[in-house]
């Protein structure tokens, strides 16, 4: 193994340590901040099951995406990781609970501004509705549910001796299951990157287990996260269970509870399907951020008891940090490509390049985008997203998703079906006749990802996406993350470096040009 | 203190409650005690043995619910139980435990002070034991729903407060009329001592219901 992937590897285990110093407290912080769980007796459990669900669930199937979000190059992702660490870790030193997701997402914005990759607005969209929907949610699923529960236990008229303790053993169970979550969800954000680069081997237990090499790698990555609970996570924790407004332990309980059943009734796609099978209306899936839904059920709590215990300064901090984490993260992101790129002259992107074919224009017109006008930008070769979508805007009317969409089609993107690959094919993840279909296509070469996907639908009906519904929602997400694992498999580089000096050098950048020289 | 199974989760709090249930017991049954004792001080004196009998048994409940208390306030320390209340749990058995030493502390009084009470007072002060008793027993009540449902003690307070004020008025008159009587000075003096401490019973029990209130009010919300 290459030193530099042990620098780069360093990286994703700083994102490990920011994750578990800051996420912690979404499973653990009012449990230690009302004082019914011990910071020592948290970090321990919270750790254990991080580990557990990192290793058993998030490494389960050997089939994760290695890649952070489009950025194609390690360098890149190098980058992406230390600047949502870097940006989550100071957030945690000011006591702030943060969605590290959100980091990563800023990081990848930062990412795609230097590179000139377009940003999915989305995203951003996503992350808006998030602030504003998640605590709302959180709120006032808490408030409902602690009103339910104290008239419960008015009802029960439980000792309160045995209220404690149902209600230590409810906050430990619920914290061990958000760790296992917490593990299980985010090991991918944190190590996913470096599954290609493992420099692990798989290791035999006697008979009992095989631990892969990416179990490995995922052990590496809890551990990291262990470590970030264990030496950082205590400051968090207090701002969750007692800064913003002092919680009493049923509070605490509360909290938590709300928590997992906002993540659980607006995130669930597994729910969403189940309810549409069943012919029942659906919940709209909105996005949600464990930080962000606690912080809102515990002023949920406040503004049940009329508001008069929360603090609204630390509030007030807390939002700040929302806001400034994804902005903070993607300038840190910025500013340390410009770096690594331009002073210690790492690759931290590789270039993409777009060209309108005709093949690419009688595709858009299939899929029933307006082309009308776009025929003079037709084999012009772009060396960067950015470059293609202000020529379109220019030449013509499209809106902004057809202009996505075009741009996704235009990606020049190389495939090779290479036999000697088709032994990473397994059953657990693909159908035999999803596997048949791959190999019937053995020695061929795509240059884009949609006539690999085209030619695997003509194979075979099983790579075939069904009419998206509510029902198929599911089963198109599986199916997308089948042909995403297909085209990772396949991916091979080719130099585009002559095609390029061959077209017209006008529609190069200055950016573009340092990185082929 | 008593051995606890590390294994279970629930036998040390099980058992908790029991001695937080054993020492409100050893308070209501002291405080049955010592309404059982006035009269036999007053009718036999305090020499007789029914009387002993019964200050000997007040006395073994007094130190019974010492030990208690002391378990209690240790176990509640060591297991870091109930972190929101556990403060107002100590006090308020601190408190309790002020009533008990007062019931075993009046009752040694009458014992070895031997107050002799003329028998034109002695149904104002049997009145007196009652009403004080039952602002006990009333604050008793009040206390084990402090425990169990939080809802139920106001209404166990009020009870106190009703019975401290009707003791106080007992109170009053008997000062008044052992003052208005014709007895020597230092034995008016000397009456009106057992008086107020029988009246002091009833002050304490007031004193936890008012902080047993505010407890409710930091339980509820």
């Amino acid at each position: 193994m290459e030193i530099i992937v042990l620098v780069f590897l360093s990286s994703g285990l700083f994102l490990g340590w920011s994750l578990g110093a800051n996420d912690a407290a979404n499973v653990f912080g009012t449990a230690v901040g009302s004082r019914m769980i011990k910071f020592s007796t948290a970090a321990l459990v919270c750790s254990v099951f991080v580990i557990l669900g990192a290793v058993i669930s998030g490494a389960g199937a050997a089939h994760t995406l290695g890649k952070l979000g489009a950025i194609n190059a390690i360098g890149g992702s190098f980058v992406a990781a230390f600047a949502a660490a870097a940006t989550v870790m100071w957030m945690t030193k000011l006591g702030l609970p943060v969605s590290t997701s959100q980091a990563v997402v800023g990081a990848i914005i930062g990412w795609n501004i230097f590179t000139g990759s377009v940003t999915d607005m989305n995203a951003l969209t996503k992350i808006l509705l998030t602030w504003v929907a998640c605590p709302i949610l959180g709120g006032v699923f808490a408030a409902l549910l602690y009103k339910l529960t104290v008239a419960l236990i008015n009802k029960s008229k439980v000792h309160i001796l045995s209220l404690d303790n149902y209600t230590r053993i409810g906050l430990l169970a619920a914290g061990a299951f958000g760790s296992y979550a917490l593990g299980a969800n985010n090991i991918a954000n944190v190590m996913g990157v470096f599954i290609s680069s493992s420099p692990f081997v798989d290791l035999r237990v006697g008979d009992l287990f095989t631990l892969t090499s990416i179990q490995q790698l995922f052990l590496l990555g809890g551990l990291a996260i262990a470590v970030g609970v264990y030496t950082y996570s205590k400051g968090v924790m207090m701002t969750v269970g007692g800064g913003i407004l002092p919680l009493t332990p049923v509070g605490a309980w509360v909290v938590v509870l709300a928590q997992s059943i906002v993540l659980f009734l607006f995130a669930s796609a597994d729910l969403e399907h189940l309810l549409a099978s069943a012919g029942l209306p659906t919940i709209p899936l909105v996005p949600v951020s464990s930080s962000q839904a606690v912080v809102g059920a515990v002023i949920g709590i406040g503004m049940l008891k009329g508001g008069k215990g929360i603090k609204w300064t630390v509030l007030g901090r807390i939002s700040s940090g929302w806001v400034s984490t994804p902005i903070i993260s993607a300038l840190i992101s910025f500013m340390m490509l410009f770096f690594l790129q331009n002073i210690f002259q790492q690759t931290v992107y590789k270039p993409i390049h777009f060209q309108m074919t005709q093949e690419v224009l009688a595709q858009a017109e299939k899929k029933g985008l307006d082309t009308t006008g776009l025929h003079e930008l037709q084999d012009k070769l772009y060396t960067s997203a950015t470059l293609l979508q202000k020529a379109l805007q220019k030449q013509s009317k499209l809106d902004y998703t057809a202009q996505i969409k075009l741009l996704d089609l235009s990606e020049i993107i190389h495939y090779q079906i290479n036999p000697k690959k088709f032994k990473t094919l397994t059953e657990d993840f693909f159908s035999p006749g999803q596997i048949a279909a791959v190999k019937a296509l053995a020695n061929k070469s795509y240059d884009r990802a949609w006539k690999l996907s085209n030619a695997l639908e003509e194979q075979s009906p099983e790579w075939k996406l069904k009419k998206a519904t509510t029902v198929n929602k599911l089963f198109n997400k599986h199916l997308k993350h089948q042909i995403a694992i297909i085209m990772q498999t396949f991916e091979i580089e080719v130099d585009m470096q002559d095609q390029v000096l061959k077209h017209d050098t006008k529609e190069i950048t200055l950016s573009a040009l340092t990185i082929f020289n | 203190m008593a051995k606890r199974n590390p294994f279970s989760l629930f036998s040390g709090v099980k058992s908790l409650e029991n001695r937080i249930n054993k020492y409100l017991d050893a308070l209501s049954e002291s405080t049955l005690l010592f309404k059982a004792g006035m009269p036999l001080y007053l009718e036999h004196g305090a020499a007789s043995d029914i009387f002993q009998d019964k200050l000997k048994q007040l006395i073994k409940h007094e130190s019974t619910a010492d030990q208690l208390r002391r378990d209690i306030e240790t176990e509640l320390y060591i297991d870091a139980l109930i972190p929101d209340s556990r403060t107002d749990v100590l006090q308020l058995i601190e408190q309790l435990d002020k009533i008990i030493n007062m019931e075993e502390f009046t009752l040694k009084a009458f014992n070895n002070e031997t107050p002799e009470f003329p028998v034109e007072y002695h149904d104002n002060i049997l009145a007196l034991t009652e009403q004080v008793t039952l602002s006990i027993e009333a604050c008793v009540l009040a206390a084990r729903s402090f425990f169990r449902d939080v809802t139920a003690v106001q209404d166990h307070i009020h009870k106190v407060m009703f019975f401290e004020k009707e003791a106080d008025i007992i109170d009053a008159k008997l000062k008044k009329d052992i003052f208005a009587s014709s007895l020597p000075l230092e034995r008016k003096i000397h009456l009106r001592e057992f008086v107020v401490r029988l009246d002091n019973l009833a002050n304490e029990a007031e004193d936890v219901a008012d902080a047993l209130a505010i407890y409710t009010i930091k339980r509820a919300s």
